[in-house]
């Protein structure tokens, strides 16, 4: 199968902290894959290096079998999706325009078009949400928002970091379950960081568990209940209350 | 010497140009040299005595029948003989001392005929200027002792002085105290010991003595506050402070061209003496009469004029409503309105120019900075040195660069308002919400882009703000620009504090006032206008 992402061998170092030691990864083409850790395990810096917000010191990063190094780091951005934690939207920007960014940004004709399909898609209808201002919404109307925002333009890959994390449970329940349809229905490739086990599984086809820098273990989800390889990841399963 | 090095430097200090009602007519380009009919323009320092001088002047002029330009305040002596050297003006009243001190750097002789000789000869020579023959008062320094002191201890001359200035106390401007031709000179000529020395400002020192603070001060000899506390002026015996003869010095232009006119200004010549100098400048400074009445009466007291002959002004459309210093605080400012109006509108342009180019300057410093935190603390603690120069320091500086008259004024004012607008620019810029402008980024948006969409919409209220800040400070700056000829409503301030009069003060003071309060909510709702609108109402 083709692969959509490829880390070889990433090394970051921030200060004398080793964020990546020669972490490789690969998601194929439509997988889900989750990375899930403890905070400071890398988890964050490997997502990141794949729309180059993150300059590995080592290694290279492929994206459809190319590397992305030699490409316009603005170009690569505006070909992947992506949603943070605290949404980011853009406060002084209706919901409409936020959700228009990236078309916008690429030049789209119809970008509005665009726009208002991906808000439909999230569950606010552009009629009714998109003239108005992110204060205006709720915290988990507003992830809504970034998820729209980071797919209107429909690429083929999409990185969130703790998309749902702000949120408190119910929202939380809610849009993973939506979010969990959208992507089986638009079978779009999604790298997902989050330090929750339990969303790690309902979401992802393969979860990859970092520490420290590197990955520990990568596998499916049953496998990796039925077969931790490391003590480590047993006992992140264990706490978690995933055996 | 001292001499007027230290009118010269005090008057930088203490800003005190400009004179009630006759301060705000202004030169047009060409100057009084060719055409006979073209006004003379008539400028002063900016201290009662040149400011009453240079009244004089003008109305032995305007009662000869020639158009007179008033050109007053102009600063120090500095400022008012670049003037004079640049054709700006075509007379002013010098004293010889500082001609040869601070205009010429040279040390001047004892002998005051020598002193005169010297100065215009070099002036002449250098510059194509020309003494006129002395007025007949030397205004230089003098050493003073309360009446009932000389009395009693039988003091005339220093010398005397020195003899019990050990029992003594001594009220000196910390400048004397300092300097080899002060104190100190006055201790090696005549062995002048004092018992105990207090330095005291210029404004005090006449209330120390006449309270027995302390026993004898250093002064002018022709202070009006001589005559006010009855203090006695000891006499030079030794010829220690060189001579200031006062004179009106005119352009080599004025003479060849307009001899008569130079003929009406040398009728001054020898009618004064220090005494009547001294009760003139009591009138002035001390009483608070108004500085034309004065003039005019001293014109009759001399001879010159008949009475009804000058202070002809009633005839004159700025002075008919020259306010009188009755009624009312309202009234007064009520009549000076029209001045007042275009006070306030040069006020606004000068302060409009200088934050325009602030802005044009310092919102691109702050976004660079941004770019490159490094050095930006640095940078902006720099910045913040330059707001801590005194204003009237920083216009002093200007001058040799500049000269007089709005640059420097301006560039003053600019420079000013550099500090609040680069560091809320960078502060704003850098402290906008961080997720949206990490998002947006991460979304593919360039650098260029984040700022234009993104950094600067929501900095702008923070940017803003510092425009405000930057603005009032400079409508209060603003006002000491007038102590370098620039207009503006400080002439009044500055006139006012200079003569003592309070409501002149009060009429510049309270429209600039006003003025700070407008700019500010005027600028506050352009603060509103570009605060992004998805942020809520910043007011609410």
């Amino acid at each position: 199968m083709e692969q959509a992402l490829e880390a070889r061998d990433l090394v970051k170092r921030y200060g004398d902290v080793l964020a990546l030691d020669s972490v490789s990864l690969a998601v194929a083409a439509g997988e889900r894959v989750a990375l899930v850790g403890e905070s400071g395990s890398g988890k964050t810096t490997l997502l990141r290096s794949f729309n180059r917000m993150v300059e590995p010191e080592a290694g290279e990063v492929l994206i459809d079998g190319a590397p992305v190094a030699s490409r316009d780091p603005v170009v690569v951005r505006r070909s992947i999706g992506y949603v943070q934690q605290e949404g980011g939207l853009l406060p002084h920007w209706s919901v409409l325009r936020n959700a228009s960014l990236v078309p916008w940004l690429r030049g789209s004709a119809e970008a509005e078009e665009q726009a208002v399909r991906a808000l439909g898609l999230v569950g606010l209808p552009a009629e009714e949400f998109g003239s108005r201002w992110p204060r205006e919404l709720s915290g988990g109307q507003r992830q809504r928002v970034a998820l729209a925002r980071a797919l209107a333009s429909e690429p083929r890959v999409i990185l969130l970091d703790e998309p749902f994390g702000a949120l408190d449970a119910i929202s939380r329940a809610e849009l993973r379950r939506a979010f969990a349809e959208l992507v089986r229905a638009l079978s779009v490739t999604v790298l997902l960081v989050t330090h929750d086990i339990e969303e790690a599984f309902m979401l992802a086809d393969r979860v990859a568990v970092m520490k420290d820098g590197h990955i520990e273990q990568v596998a499916q989800p049953d496998a990796l209940r039925s077969s931790p390889d490391t003590p480590y990841v047993r006992d992140l399963l264990e706490k978690a209350g995933a055996r | 010497m001292l001499g007027p090095a230290v009118c010269a430097l005090s008057a930088l200090l203490v800003p005190l140009p400009s004179v009630p009602g006759v301060a705000h007519l202004h030169v047009s380009g060409a100057v009084a040299q060719t055409a006979p009919r073209d006004p003379v323009v008539v400028g002063t320092k900016n201290f009662g005595e040149s400011y009453l001088l240079g009244e004089m002047f003008a109305q032995l002029l305007e009662a000869r029948g020639y158009d007179v330009v008033r050109r007053p305040g102009l600063g120090a002596s500095e400022l008012v003989f670049q003037a004079l050297r640049t054709r700006s003006i075509d007379v002013y009243p010098e004293y010889t001392g500082t001609g040869l001190l601070a205009i010429l750097g040279r040390a001047p002789p004892e002998d005051a005929t020598a002193a005169y000789r010297e100065v215009a000869d070099a002036f002449r020579a250098e510059w194509d200027l020309r003494w006129l023959p002395p007025l007949g008062f030397q205004n230089t320094f003098a050493i003073t002792v309360r009446a009932e002191t000389a009395d009693s201890l039988g003091l005339e001359t220093i010398s005397d002085l020195a003899a019990v200035a050990p029992q003594l106390v001594a009220g000196f401007t910390p400048d004397f105290i300092g300097r080899a031709d002060g104190l100190l000179g006055l201790r090696e000529t005549y062995g002048l010991d004092p018992g105990r020395t207090r330095s005291l400002m210029q404004a005090v020192k006449y209330r120390a003595i006449a309270e027995g603070e302390v026993d004898f001060i250093d002064g002018y000899s022709t202070d009006g506050f001589i005559a006010r506390y009855d203090l006695t002026v000891l006499r030079d015996d030794m010829g220690f402070f060189p001579p200031y003869d006062a004179a009106p010095v005119v352009t080599g232009e004025l003479e060849r061209e307009r001899p008569d006119v130079v003929a009406v200004l040398t009728e001054l010549s020898g009618r004064f003496d220090e005494g009547l100098m001294r009760t003139l400048n009591q009138r002035v400074e001390v009483d608070g009469e108004p500085l034309e009445s004065v003039a005019a009466d001293a014109l009759r007291i001399i001879g010159l004029v008949e009475r009804g002959e000058a202070g002809g002004m009633e005839g004159r459309g700025s002075r008919a409503g020259r306010p009188s210093s009755e009624g009312s605080l309202l009234a007064y400012l009520w009549n000076r309105r029209a001045e007042t109006f275009r006070l306030t509108g040069r006020h606004l342009w000068l302060v409009l120019l200088s934050l325009s180019a602030g802005i044009a300057v310092a919102v691109p410093l702050g976004l660079g900075l941004e770019r490159a935190r490094r050095s930006a603390e640095t940078t902006i603690r720099a910045m913040g040195l330059l707001q801590t120069i005194p204003s009237i320091a920083l216009l002093a500086f200007m001058i040799p660069f500049l000269g007089i008259g709005v640059a420097p004024a301006v560039v003053a004012l600019f420079l000013y308002s550099l500090f609040p607008i680069v560091r809320n620019t960078y502060t704003g810029v850098r402290d906008a919400d961080a997720a949206a402008v990490e998002a947006a980024r991460a979304l593919g948006m360039t650098d260029t882009q984040l700022l234009a969409h993104v950094r600067l919409p929501l900095a702008a209220p923070v940017i803003m703000a510092g425009v405000r800040t930057a603005a009032v400070i400079t409508v209060g700056t603003a006002t000491l620009a007038a102590f370098i000829g620039a207009g503006g409503l400080g002439d009044p301030i500055v006139a006012g504090l200079a003569l003592s009069d309070t409501r002149l003060v009060l009429s510049g003071a309270i429209p600039a006032a006003v003025l700070a309060l407008l700019v500010d909510a005027a600028l506050a709702l352009v603060e509103r206008g570009v605060a992004p609108k998805g942020l809520g109402d910043p007011a609410s």
